[in-house]
Protein backbone atom coordinates (compact mmCIF):
# COMPACT_ATOMS: atom_id res chain seq x y z
CA UNK A 1 0.00 0.00 0.00
CA UNK A 2 1.17 3.59 -0.98
CA UNK A 3 0.38 6.77 0.34
CA UNK A 4 -0.12 9.68 -2.20
CA UNK A 5 0.02 13.22 -0.21
CA UNK A 6 -1.35 16.14 -2.02
CA UNK A 7 -0.43 19.57 -0.81
CA UNK A 8 0.20 23.33 -1.84
CA UNK A 9 1.66 25.72 0.44
CA UNK A 10 -0.28 28.53 -1.14
CA UNK A 11 -4.21 27.88 -1.07
CA UNK A 12 -6.93 28.35 -3.96
CA UNK A 13 -4.79 26.37 -6.21
CA UNK A 14 -6.91 24.06 -6.82
CA UNK A 15 -5.43 20.89 -5.05
CA UNK A 16 -8.68 20.27 -3.04
CA UNK A 17 -10.01 19.42 -7.02
CA UNK A 18 -7.34 17.59 -8.25
CA UNK A 19 -7.11 15.46 -5.00
CA UNK A 20 -10.78 14.26 -5.61
CA UNK A 21 -10.23 14.09 -9.18
CA UNK A 22 -7.69 11.58 -8.43
CA UNK A 23 -9.86 10.15 -5.82
CA UNK A 24 -12.51 9.04 -8.60
CA UNK A 25 -9.93 7.36 -10.90
CA UNK A 26 -8.32 5.88 -8.25
CA UNK A 27 -11.72 4.68 -7.88
CA UNK A 28 -12.06 1.15 -5.76
CA UNK A 29 -8.58 0.52 -5.36
CA UNK A 30 -8.03 3.68 -2.85
CA UNK A 31 -8.62 4.91 0.51
CA UNK A 32 -9.20 8.70 0.76
CA UNK A 33 -8.06 11.14 3.85
CA UNK A 34 -8.97 14.32 4.26
CA UNK A 35 -6.36 15.99 6.11
CA UNK A 36 -6.99 19.69 5.06
CA UNK A 37 -9.13 19.51 8.73
CA UNK A 38 -9.08 23.19 9.23
CA UNK A 39 -11.18 23.80 5.63
CA UNK A 40 -12.37 20.33 4.59
CA UNK A 41 -13.88 20.69 1.60
CA UNK A 42 -13.32 17.41 -0.41
CA UNK A 43 -16.74 15.69 0.91
CA UNK A 44 -18.88 18.30 -1.16
CA UNK A 45 -16.92 17.01 -4.06
CA UNK A 46 -17.11 13.18 -3.12
CA UNK A 47 -20.40 13.28 -1.23
CA UNK A 48 -19.68 10.71 1.49
CA UNK A 49 -22.27 8.49 2.88
CA UNK A 50 -21.07 9.00 6.90
CA UNK A 51 -20.79 4.80 8.09
CA UNK A 52 -19.08 6.00 11.44
CA UNK A 53 -18.54 9.29 13.54
CA UNK A 54 -16.79 10.35 16.36
CA UNK A 55 -15.90 12.82 18.79
CA UNK A 56 -12.05 13.20 18.96
CA UNK A 57 -10.75 14.88 22.11
CA UNK A 58 -7.23 16.57 22.24
CA UNK A 59 -5.12 18.43 24.23
CA UNK A 60 -6.46 19.46 27.82
CA UNK A 61 -7.43 22.43 29.01
CA UNK A 62 -7.60 23.92 32.79
CA UNK A 63 -10.68 24.45 34.87
CA UNK A 64 -11.20 26.18 38.01
CA UNK A 65 -13.67 25.24 40.84
CA UNK A 66 -14.68 27.95 41.71
CA UNK A 67 -16.32 27.02 45.14
CA UNK A 68 -13.23 26.46 46.46
CA UNK A 69 -11.19 28.64 44.06
CA UNK A 70 -9.07 31.47 47.49
CA UNK A 71 -8.94 33.63 44.53
CA UNK A 72 -4.77 33.82 44.97
CA UNK A 73 -3.87 34.54 41.51
CA UNK A 74 -1.03 31.95 41.87
CA UNK A 75 -2.38 30.66 38.89
CA UNK A 76 -2.70 33.61 36.48
CA UNK A 77 1.07 34.61 37.79
CA UNK A 78 2.92 31.10 36.51
CA UNK A 79 0.44 31.81 33.16
CA UNK A 80 2.83 32.20 29.96
CA UNK A 81 0.00 32.09 27.05
CA UNK A 82 -2.62 35.11 29.06
CA UNK A 83 -4.72 32.62 30.08
CA UNK A 84 -5.71 33.26 33.38
CA UNK A 85 -7.20 36.53 34.49
CA UNK A 86 -9.36 38.75 36.66
CA UNK A 87 -12.77 38.86 35.45
CA UNK A 88 -15.28 40.43 37.45
CA UNK A 89 -12.44 40.24 40.83
CA UNK A 90 -12.83 36.19 39.75
CA UNK A 91 -9.83 34.50 38.33
CA UNK A 92 -11.13 32.68 34.99
CA UNK A 93 -9.55 30.64 32.47
CA UNK A 94 -9.98 31.74 29.22
CA UNK A 95 -10.27 28.19 27.22
CA UNK A 96 -9.27 29.58 23.92
CA UNK A 97 -5.79 30.73 25.08
CA UNK A 98 -4.98 27.92 27.32
CA UNK A 99 -2.46 25.37 25.58
CA UNK A 100 -2.84 23.02 28.14
CA UNK A 101 -0.05 23.12 30.29
CA UNK A 102 -0.56 22.20 33.26
CA UNK A 103 1.54 24.59 35.24
CA UNK A 104 -1.73 26.36 37.04
CA UNK A 105 -2.79 23.13 38.49
CA UNK A 106 0.61 22.44 39.67
CA UNK A 107 0.64 25.42 41.79
CA UNK A 108 -2.61 25.70 43.10
CA UNK A 109 -2.07 25.66 46.71
CA UNK A 110 -5.58 24.39 47.47
CA UNK A 111 -5.43 22.09 44.14
CA UNK A 112 -8.97 23.43 42.96
CA UNK A 113 -7.38 23.22 39.06
CA UNK A 114 -8.36 20.03 36.74
CA UNK A 115 -6.92 19.69 33.49
CA UNK A 116 -10.14 18.50 31.36
CA UNK A 117 -9.68 16.75 28.00
CA UNK A 118 -11.14 19.39 24.93
CA UNK A 119 -13.65 17.80 22.71
CA UNK A 120 -12.01 19.20 19.00
CA UNK A 121 -13.92 17.55 16.53
CA UNK A 122 -15.22 14.61 14.77
CA UNK A 123 -14.10 12.30 12.71
CA UNK A 124 -16.14 10.39 10.11
CA UNK A 125 -15.30 7.01 8.00
CA UNK A 126 -17.84 7.25 5.12
CA UNK A 127 -18.33 5.42 1.92
CA UNK A 128 -17.89 7.91 -1.19
CA UNK A 129 -19.60 7.86 -4.81
CA UNK A 130 -16.39 6.95 -6.36
CA UNK A 131 -16.81 3.47 -4.76
CA UNK A 132 -14.00 3.68 -1.95
CA UNK A 133 -13.81 4.17 1.70
CA UNK A 134 -13.49 8.32 2.75
CA UNK A 135 -11.68 9.39 6.37
CA UNK A 136 -12.46 12.96 7.34
CA UNK A 137 -13.01 15.33 9.98
CA UNK A 138 -14.45 18.61 11.31
CA UNK A 139 -13.05 20.66 14.12
CA UNK A 140 -14.52 22.76 15.92
CA UNK A 141 -13.99 26.04 15.25
CA UNK A 142 -11.33 27.87 17.57
CA UNK A 143 -9.98 24.32 18.50
CA UNK A 144 -6.09 23.45 18.59
CA UNK A 145 -4.87 22.10 15.03
CA UNK A 146 -1.74 20.73 16.80
CA UNK A 147 -2.07 17.86 13.84
CA UNK A 148 -2.89 15.26 16.24
CA UNK A 149 -6.29 15.07 14.49
CA UNK A 150 -4.53 14.71 10.69
CA UNK A 151 -2.80 11.92 12.24
CA UNK A 152 -5.58 10.23 13.75
CA UNK A 153 -7.30 10.72 9.54
CA UNK A 154 -4.12 8.91 8.04
CA UNK A 155 -4.13 6.56 10.88
CA UNK A 156 -7.86 5.37 10.27
CA UNK A 157 -7.36 5.72 6.18
CA UNK A 158 -4.06 3.56 5.96
CA UNK A 159 -5.93 0.77 8.51
CA UNK A 160 -8.70 0.30 6.51
CA UNK A 161 -6.58 0.23 3.20
CA UNK A 162 -4.37 -2.26 4.84
CA UNK A 163 -7.35 -4.43 6.18
CA UNK A 164 -9.54 -4.36 3.04
CA UNK A 165 -6.05 -4.68 0.29
CA UNK A 166 -5.90 -1.64 -1.12
CA UNK A 167 -3.23 -0.25 -3.48
CA UNK A 168 -3.01 3.48 -1.84
CA UNK A 169 -4.27 6.33 0.32
CA UNK A 170 -4.40 9.60 -1.33
CA UNK A 171 -4.31 12.12 1.49
CA UNK A 172 -5.53 15.87 0.53
CA UNK A 173 -3.18 17.68 3.03
CA UNK A 174 -3.50 20.76 5.06
CA UNK A 175 -1.84 24.35 4.08
CA UNK A 176 1.17 26.04 5.16
CA UNK A 177 4.31 24.40 6.53
CA UNK A 178 3.92 24.20 10.44
CA UNK A 179 2.35 20.99 12.27
CA UNK A 180 -0.48 19.93 10.21
CA UNK A 181 1.32 19.56 7.21
CA UNK A 182 4.32 18.18 8.61
CA UNK A 183 1.36 15.32 9.97
CA UNK A 184 0.18 15.02 6.72
CA UNK A 185 3.53 14.62 5.69
CA UNK A 186 5.01 11.68 7.62
CA UNK A 187 5.23 8.46 6.32
CA UNK A 188 3.97 9.69 2.85
CA UNK A 189 5.35 7.88 -0.31
CA UNK A 190 4.76 10.35 -2.28
CA UNK A 191 3.96 14.19 -2.53
CA UNK A 192 1.97 15.56 -5.05
CA UNK A 193 2.64 19.66 -5.11
CA UNK A 194 0.14 22.05 -6.94
CA UNK A 195 1.02 25.16 -7.60
CA UNK A 196 -0.02 28.09 -9.90
CA UNK A 197 2.60 30.39 -12.09
CA UNK A 198 2.36 33.17 -9.37
CA UNK A 199 5.43 35.20 -7.33
CA UNK A 200 3.31 33.89 -4.18
CA UNK A 201 2.53 30.24 -5.57
CA UNK A 202 6.25 29.61 -6.10
CA UNK A 203 7.07 31.62 -2.81
CA UNK A 204 4.93 29.12 -1.28
CA UNK A 205 5.68 25.92 -3.48
CA UNK A 206 9.80 26.74 -2.11
CA UNK A 207 9.15 27.25 1.57
CA UNK A 208 6.35 23.75 1.69
CA UNK A 209 9.23 21.74 -1.13
CA UNK A 210 11.85 22.96 1.79
CA UNK A 211 10.16 20.54 4.44
CA UNK A 212 9.22 17.69 1.61
CA UNK A 213 12.80 17.57 1.25
CA UNK A 214 13.54 17.18 4.88
CA UNK A 215 11.19 14.24 4.99
CA UNK A 216 13.08 12.83 1.82
CA UNK A 217 9.61 12.01 -0.13
CA UNK A 218 10.06 11.94 -3.69
CA UNK A 219 7.76 14.74 -5.85
CA UNK A 220 5.78 15.69 -8.27
CA UNK A 221 3.82 18.70 -9.24
CA UNK A 222 1.32 20.00 -11.28
CA UNK A 223 1.31 23.78 -12.28
CA UNK A 224 -2.53 24.76 -12.55
CA UNK A 225 -3.87 28.21 -14.65
CA UNK A 226 -0.21 27.51 -16.12
CA UNK A 227 -1.14 29.91 -19.21
CA UNK A 228 -1.64 33.01 -16.87
CA UNK A 229 2.23 33.90 -16.70
CA UNK A 230 4.69 32.47 -18.43
CA UNK A 231 7.45 33.73 -17.35
CA UNK A 232 6.64 32.19 -13.63
CA UNK A 233 6.30 29.05 -15.48
CA UNK A 234 9.89 28.95 -16.29
CA UNK A 235 11.17 29.54 -13.16
CA UNK A 236 8.74 26.70 -11.80
CA UNK A 237 10.29 24.48 -14.23
CA UNK A 238 13.69 25.40 -13.28
CA UNK A 239 12.87 24.61 -9.87
CA UNK A 240 11.61 21.21 -10.62
CA UNK A 241 14.75 20.24 -12.28
CA UNK A 242 16.77 21.49 -10.35
CA UNK A 243 15.56 19.76 -7.44
CA UNK A 244 14.36 16.51 -9.15
CA UNK A 245 10.79 16.98 -9.12
CA UNK A 246 8.46 15.19 -11.11
CA UNK A 247 6.57 17.55 -13.70
CA UNK A 248 3.14 16.09 -13.82
CA UNK A 249 0.92 18.68 -16.05
CA UNK A 250 0.09 21.76 -16.72
CA UNK A 251 -3.29 22.71 -16.33
CA UNK A 252 -4.79 25.59 -17.96
CA UNK A 253 -6.91 28.61 -16.49
CA UNK A 254 -10.10 27.29 -16.55
CA UNK A 255 -13.29 28.73 -15.05
CA UNK A 256 -14.45 24.61 -15.31
CA UNK A 257 -12.58 24.21 -11.85
CA UNK A 258 -15.40 26.46 -10.13
CA UNK A 259 -18.56 25.32 -12.38
CA UNK A 260 -17.46 21.40 -11.72
CA UNK A 261 -17.46 22.65 -7.69
CA UNK A 262 -20.89 24.20 -8.15
CA UNK A 263 -22.15 21.42 -8.98
CA UNK A 264 -20.33 19.17 -6.69
CA UNK A 265 -18.91 17.23 -8.88
CA UNK A 266 -15.24 16.25 -9.84
CA UNK A 267 -13.47 17.88 -12.85
CA UNK A 268 -13.08 14.34 -14.39
CA UNK A 269 -16.64 13.77 -14.03
CA UNK A 270 -17.39 17.01 -15.76
CA UNK A 271 -15.11 17.72 -17.91
CA UNK A 272 -15.08 15.34 -20.60
CA UNK A 273 -12.07 16.95 -22.50
CA UNK A 274 -8.64 18.62 -21.93
CA UNK A 275 -8.52 18.46 -17.97
CA UNK A 276 -10.22 15.23 -17.55
CA UNK A 277 -7.57 13.77 -20.26
CA UNK A 278 -4.69 15.61 -18.23
CA UNK A 279 -5.68 14.91 -14.56
CA UNK A 280 -5.72 10.39 -15.73
CA UNK A 281 -2.23 11.20 -17.56
CA UNK A 282 -1.16 12.34 -14.24
CA UNK A 283 -2.75 9.72 -12.27
CA UNK A 284 -1.25 7.29 -14.09
CA UNK A 285 2.40 8.87 -14.53
CA UNK A 286 2.14 8.74 -10.35
CA UNK A 287 1.35 5.37 -10.38
CA UNK A 288 4.21 4.22 -12.26
CA UNK A 289 6.63 6.43 -10.22
CA UNK A 290 5.34 4.18 -7.40
CA UNK A 291 5.04 0.84 -8.67
CA UNK A 292 8.94 1.44 -10.20
CA UNK A 293 10.65 2.41 -6.52
CA UNK A 294 8.94 -1.21 -5.36
CA UNK A 295 10.56 -2.86 -7.85
CA UNK B 1 -8.18 51.02 14.70
CA UNK B 2 -6.99 47.33 14.45
CA UNK B 3 -8.61 45.65 11.41
CA UNK B 4 -7.50 42.03 10.44
CA UNK B 5 -8.29 40.66 6.87
CA UNK B 6 -9.41 37.03 7.30
CA UNK B 7 -10.61 33.94 5.26
CA UNK B 8 -11.84 30.13 6.29
CA UNK B 9 -10.70 28.82 2.58
CA UNK B 10 -7.20 29.45 1.60
CA UNK B 11 -6.73 31.40 -1.62
CA UNK B 12 -9.64 33.53 -1.83
CA UNK B 13 -7.65 36.75 -2.43
CA UNK B 14 -6.69 37.59 1.05
CA UNK B 15 -3.32 38.74 0.37
CA UNK B 16 -4.38 40.13 -2.96
CA UNK B 17 -7.08 42.30 -0.94
CA UNK B 18 -4.75 43.22 1.96
CA UNK B 19 -1.95 44.73 -0.56
CA UNK B 20 -4.25 46.99 -2.03
CA UNK B 21 -6.43 48.18 0.60
CA UNK B 22 -3.02 49.06 2.49
CA UNK B 23 -1.45 51.07 -0.42
CA UNK B 24 -4.78 52.77 -1.16
CA UNK B 25 -5.25 53.70 1.94
CA UNK B 26 -1.46 55.10 2.61
CA UNK B 27 -2.21 57.46 0.07
CA UNK B 28 -4.39 58.95 2.45
CA UNK B 29 -3.91 57.94 6.08
CA UNK B 30 -1.01 56.73 8.23
CA UNK B 31 -1.39 52.71 7.38
CA UNK B 32 1.36 49.53 8.80
CA UNK B 33 0.31 46.68 7.36
CA UNK B 34 1.23 43.23 8.87
CA UNK B 35 1.23 39.80 7.47
CA UNK B 36 0.47 37.27 10.38
CA UNK B 37 0.80 34.35 7.77
CA UNK B 38 3.78 33.52 9.05
CA UNK B 39 4.04 30.44 7.40
CA UNK B 40 3.55 31.61 4.31
CA UNK B 41 3.88 34.82 3.97
CA UNK B 42 3.19 36.44 0.24
CA UNK B 43 2.18 40.36 1.38
CA UNK B 44 6.05 41.12 0.90
CA UNK B 45 5.45 40.38 -3.30
CA UNK B 46 3.13 42.90 -3.61
CA UNK B 47 4.59 45.50 -1.57
CA UNK B 48 7.64 46.52 -2.87
CA UNK B 49 9.34 48.80 -0.13
CA UNK B 50 13.01 49.57 1.64
CA UNK B 51 13.85 47.68 4.57
CA UNK B 52 14.33 50.08 7.44
CA UNK B 53 14.67 47.26 10.17
CA UNK B 54 15.24 43.67 10.33
CA UNK B 55 15.43 41.10 13.58
CA UNK B 56 15.43 37.38 15.00
CA UNK B 57 12.69 36.44 16.42
CA UNK B 58 12.68 33.92 19.55
CA UNK B 59 10.72 31.66 21.61
CA UNK B 60 12.10 30.27 24.94
CA UNK B 61 12.84 26.58 25.88
CA UNK B 62 14.81 24.75 28.66
CA UNK B 63 18.42 23.93 28.36
CA UNK B 64 19.87 21.05 30.49
CA UNK B 65 22.33 21.61 32.80
CA UNK B 66 24.29 18.11 33.59
CA UNK B 67 25.91 19.86 36.46
CA UNK B 68 23.06 20.56 38.54
CA UNK B 69 20.64 17.82 37.53
CA UNK B 70 19.87 15.30 40.46
CA UNK B 71 17.99 13.47 37.99
CA UNK B 72 14.82 13.30 39.55
CA UNK B 73 12.51 12.70 36.60
CA UNK B 74 9.97 15.88 38.09
CA UNK B 75 10.56 16.90 34.41
CA UNK B 76 9.12 14.55 32.54
CA UNK B 77 5.96 13.91 34.68
CA UNK B 78 5.45 17.89 34.53
CA UNK B 79 5.62 18.38 30.70
CA UNK B 80 2.37 18.15 29.13
CA UNK B 81 3.89 17.76 25.57
CA UNK B 82 6.44 15.03 26.17
CA UNK B 83 9.10 18.16 25.48
CA UNK B 84 11.42 16.77 28.12
CA UNK B 85 12.06 13.07 28.88
CA UNK B 86 15.05 11.33 31.57
CA UNK B 87 16.48 8.78 29.44
CA UNK B 88 19.01 6.89 31.67
CA UNK B 89 21.43 9.06 32.64
CA UNK B 90 20.90 12.27 30.94
CA UNK B 91 17.77 14.54 30.54
CA UNK B 92 16.87 15.12 26.65
CA UNK B 93 14.31 18.67 25.02
CA UNK B 94 12.33 18.65 21.98
CA UNK B 95 12.48 22.06 21.41
CA UNK B 96 10.19 21.66 18.35
CA UNK B 97 7.51 20.09 21.01
CA UNK B 98 8.25 22.31 23.48
CA UNK B 99 5.45 25.44 23.70
CA UNK B 100 7.50 27.75 26.20
CA UNK B 101 5.44 26.98 29.45
CA UNK B 102 7.91 27.03 31.87
CA UNK B 103 6.64 24.51 34.29
CA UNK B 104 9.73 22.16 33.81
CA UNK B 105 11.79 25.01 34.62
CA UNK B 106 10.53 26.98 37.28
CA UNK B 107 9.58 23.67 38.81
CA UNK B 108 12.69 21.87 39.11
CA UNK B 109 13.97 21.60 42.13
CA UNK B 110 17.63 21.52 41.49
CA UNK B 111 17.75 24.47 38.76
CA UNK B 112 18.52 22.36 36.02
CA UNK B 113 16.53 23.58 33.10
CA UNK B 114 16.79 27.57 32.63
CA UNK B 115 15.27 28.97 29.83
CA UNK B 116 17.37 30.06 27.05
CA UNK B 117 16.17 31.34 23.72
CA UNK B 118 16.32 29.73 20.19
CA UNK B 119 15.23 31.20 16.94
CA UNK B 120 11.83 30.24 15.50
CA UNK B 121 11.89 33.27 12.45
CA UNK B 122 12.29 36.73 11.32
CA UNK B 123 10.84 39.82 11.34
CA UNK B 124 11.56 42.89 9.09
CA UNK B 125 10.36 46.37 8.49
CA UNK B 126 9.77 47.84 5.44
CA UNK B 127 8.79 51.44 4.39
CA UNK B 128 6.91 51.41 0.67
CA UNK B 129 5.53 55.06 0.11
CA UNK B 130 3.32 56.19 2.69
CA UNK B 131 2.78 52.98 3.64
CA UNK B 132 4.79 50.57 7.04
CA UNK B 133 4.82 46.87 6.16
CA UNK B 134 5.92 44.08 8.67
CA UNK B 135 6.70 41.06 7.18
CA UNK B 136 7.41 37.91 9.79
CA UNK B 137 8.87 34.87 8.60
CA UNK B 138 8.63 31.39 10.66
CA UNK B 139 11.50 29.16 9.57
CA UNK B 140 10.95 25.95 7.63
CA UNK B 141 11.17 23.21 10.26
CA UNK B 142 9.09 24.96 13.49
CA UNK B 143 5.55 23.79 14.05
CA UNK B 144 4.06 26.34 16.10
CA UNK B 145 3.16 29.94 14.09
CA UNK B 146 0.98 31.11 17.05
CA UNK B 147 4.26 32.20 19.55
CA UNK B 148 5.18 33.88 16.52
CA UNK B 149 2.24 35.43 15.61
CA UNK B 150 1.90 36.99 19.09
CA UNK B 151 5.10 38.45 19.23
CA UNK B 152 4.65 40.15 16.07
CA UNK B 153 1.31 41.87 17.14
CA UNK B 154 3.17 43.12 20.61
CA UNK B 155 5.87 44.69 18.26
CA UNK B 156 3.23 46.17 16.78
CA UNK B 157 1.37 47.32 18.97
CA UNK B 158 5.00 48.97 20.51
CA UNK B 159 5.96 50.82 17.52
CA UNK B 160 2.99 52.04 16.32
CA UNK B 161 0.61 54.74 18.10
CA UNK B 162 -3.18 55.03 18.19
CA UNK B 163 -3.01 57.36 15.50
CA UNK B 164 -2.16 54.59 12.67
CA UNK B 165 -4.71 52.25 11.25
CA UNK B 166 -3.10 48.60 11.35
CA UNK B 167 -3.89 46.12 9.14
CA UNK B 168 -3.55 42.89 9.62
CA UNK B 169 -3.40 39.55 6.72
CA UNK B 170 -4.43 36.81 8.68
CA UNK B 171 -3.51 33.01 8.28
CA UNK B 172 -5.84 30.40 6.80
CA UNK B 173 -8.60 28.97 8.21
CA UNK B 174 -10.00 28.97 11.96
CA UNK B 175 -7.80 26.99 14.10
CA UNK B 176 -5.15 28.32 16.98
CA UNK B 177 -3.14 30.75 14.31
CA UNK B 178 -6.53 32.61 13.27
CA UNK B 179 -7.82 33.24 16.65
CA UNK B 180 -4.41 34.81 17.52
CA UNK B 181 -4.18 37.11 14.47
CA UNK B 182 -8.42 38.25 15.08
CA UNK B 183 -8.36 38.28 19.25
CA UNK B 184 -7.26 42.23 18.97
CA UNK B 185 -9.13 43.46 16.29
CA UNK B 186 -11.70 45.72 16.41
CA UNK B 187 -13.32 44.51 12.89
CA UNK B 188 -12.51 41.84 10.61
CA UNK B 189 -13.09 41.69 7.04
CA UNK B 190 -13.92 38.17 5.79
CA UNK B 191 -12.93 37.50 2.30
CA UNK B 192 -14.88 34.65 0.23
CA UNK B 193 -15.13 33.72 -2.81
CA UNK B 194 -19.35 32.98 -4.44
CA UNK B 195 -18.19 29.27 -4.71
CA UNK B 196 -19.40 25.93 -2.32
CA UNK B 197 -16.03 25.90 -1.00
CA UNK B 198 -16.18 29.40 -0.31
CA UNK B 199 -19.05 29.45 1.38
CA UNK B 200 -18.70 26.00 3.36
CA UNK B 201 -15.54 27.94 4.80
CA UNK B 202 -17.07 31.27 5.37
CA UNK B 203 -19.42 29.30 7.52
CA UNK B 204 -16.73 28.34 9.71
CA UNK B 205 -15.09 31.65 9.91
CA UNK B 206 -18.40 33.10 10.85
CA UNK B 207 -18.80 30.79 13.57
CA UNK B 208 -15.68 31.74 15.13
CA UNK B 209 -16.14 35.07 14.63
CA UNK B 210 -19.11 34.67 16.28
CA UNK B 211 -17.50 32.88 19.67
CA UNK B 212 -14.62 35.38 20.02
CA UNK B 213 -17.73 38.17 19.90
CA UNK B 214 -16.12 40.18 17.14
CA UNK B 215 -17.48 42.53 14.69
CA UNK B 216 -17.39 41.29 11.04
CA UNK B 217 -17.69 42.04 7.60
CA UNK B 218 -17.91 39.73 4.16
CA UNK B 219 -16.07 41.33 1.16
CA UNK B 220 -16.89 38.28 -1.65
CA UNK B 221 -13.93 38.09 -4.26
CA UNK B 222 -13.97 36.72 -7.54
CA UNK B 223 -17.67 37.78 -7.91
CA UNK B 224 -19.38 36.34 -10.92
CA UNK B 225 -17.60 33.42 -10.62
CA UNK B 226 -19.96 29.99 -9.25
CA UNK B 227 -23.44 30.77 -7.53
CA UNK B 228 -25.32 33.38 -5.44
CA UNK B 229 -25.59 31.24 -2.00
CA UNK B 230 -22.56 33.10 -0.11
CA UNK B 231 -24.79 36.62 -0.88
CA UNK B 232 -28.21 34.68 0.02
CA UNK B 233 -26.71 33.28 2.83
CA UNK B 234 -25.16 36.57 4.09
CA UNK B 235 -28.19 38.57 3.42
CA UNK B 236 -30.38 35.84 5.57
CA UNK B 237 -27.96 36.18 8.22
CA UNK B 238 -28.29 39.98 8.52
CA UNK B 239 -24.17 40.04 7.56
CA UNK B 240 -22.52 43.12 5.74
CA UNK B 241 -21.34 42.26 2.05
CA UNK B 242 -18.86 45.25 1.95
CA UNK B 243 -17.95 45.02 -1.33
CA UNK B 244 -17.93 42.48 -4.62
CA UNK B 245 -14.43 42.90 -6.47
CA UNK B 246 -14.79 41.77 -9.38
CA UNK B 247 -13.42 38.26 -10.96
CA UNK B 248 -11.00 39.29 -14.00
CA UNK B 249 -8.62 37.00 -15.65
CA UNK B 250 -6.31 40.35 -16.11
CA UNK B 251 -6.66 40.71 -11.98
CA UNK B 252 -5.19 36.93 -11.98
CA UNK B 253 -2.43 38.13 -14.61
CA UNK B 254 -1.49 41.10 -12.52
CA UNK B 255 -1.26 39.39 -9.34
CA UNK B 256 1.24 36.27 -11.03
CA UNK B 257 3.25 39.18 -11.43
CA UNK B 258 3.27 40.78 -7.96
CA UNK B 259 1.63 43.61 -9.24
CA UNK B 260 -0.68 45.76 -7.61
CA UNK B 261 -4.04 45.89 -9.14
CA UNK B 262 -6.06 49.16 -8.10
CA UNK B 263 -3.71 51.02 -10.37
CA UNK B 264 -5.27 49.32 -13.26
CA UNK B 265 -8.87 48.16 -13.16
CA UNK B 266 -11.10 51.24 -11.88
CA UNK B 267 -13.62 49.27 -11.03
CA UNK B 268 -11.52 47.48 -8.50
CA UNK B 269 -10.16 50.81 -7.29
CA UNK B 270 -13.75 51.58 -6.73
CA UNK B 271 -14.89 49.34 -3.85
CA UNK B 272 -11.72 49.85 -2.56
CA UNK B 273 -13.13 53.52 -1.97
CA UNK B 274 -16.51 52.18 -0.96
CA UNK B 275 -14.56 49.99 1.79
CA UNK B 276 -11.97 52.40 2.84
CA UNK B 277 -15.07 55.19 3.40
CA UNK B 278 -16.77 52.68 5.94
CA UNK B 279 -13.60 51.48 7.38
CA UNK B 280 -12.59 55.46 8.08
CA UNK B 281 -16.73 55.79 9.30
CA UNK B 282 -16.03 52.94 11.95
CA UNK B 283 -13.13 54.48 13.10
CA UNK B 284 -14.71 57.95 13.32
CA UNK B 285 -16.99 56.07 15.59
CA UNK B 286 -13.97 54.73 17.43
CA UNK B 287 -12.64 58.08 18.30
Amino acid sequence: MKEIVVISGKGGTGKTSITASFAMLGGKDIVVADCDVDAADMHLLMKPNVKTEEDFYSGNAAVIDRAKCLNCGKCASVCRFDAINLIEYLYSVSALNCEGCGYCARVCPVKVISMVEQNVGKLYISATKADNMMVHARLLSGADNSGKLVARVKKEAKQIAQETGKGFVIVDGSPGIGCPVISSLSGADFVVLVTEPTVSGLHDLKRVYELVNRFQISAGCIINKADINQDVVNHIEIYLRENNIVHLTDLPYDESFTSAMTIGQTIVEYDHDKLADLLTVSWNKIKQILSKEQQ
Amino acid sequence: MKLTIASGKGGTGKTTFSTNLAMYLAEQYKVVLTDLDVEEPNSGLFVHGRQTHQQDMFKMIPEWDKNVCTLCGNCQQLCSYHAVMKLGSQVMVFPELCHGCYACSELCPAHALPMHQIKMGELRQYRAGNLDFIDSRLDVGQEQAVPLIAQTLDYVERNFDTAYLKLYDAPPGTTCPVIKATQDADLVILITEPTPFGLHDLKLAIETMRELEKDFVVVVNRFGIGNDDVLRYCEKEGIIVLAKLPNDRHIAELYSRGELVYPHIPEFAEQLRLIGDFIMSQQGMQS
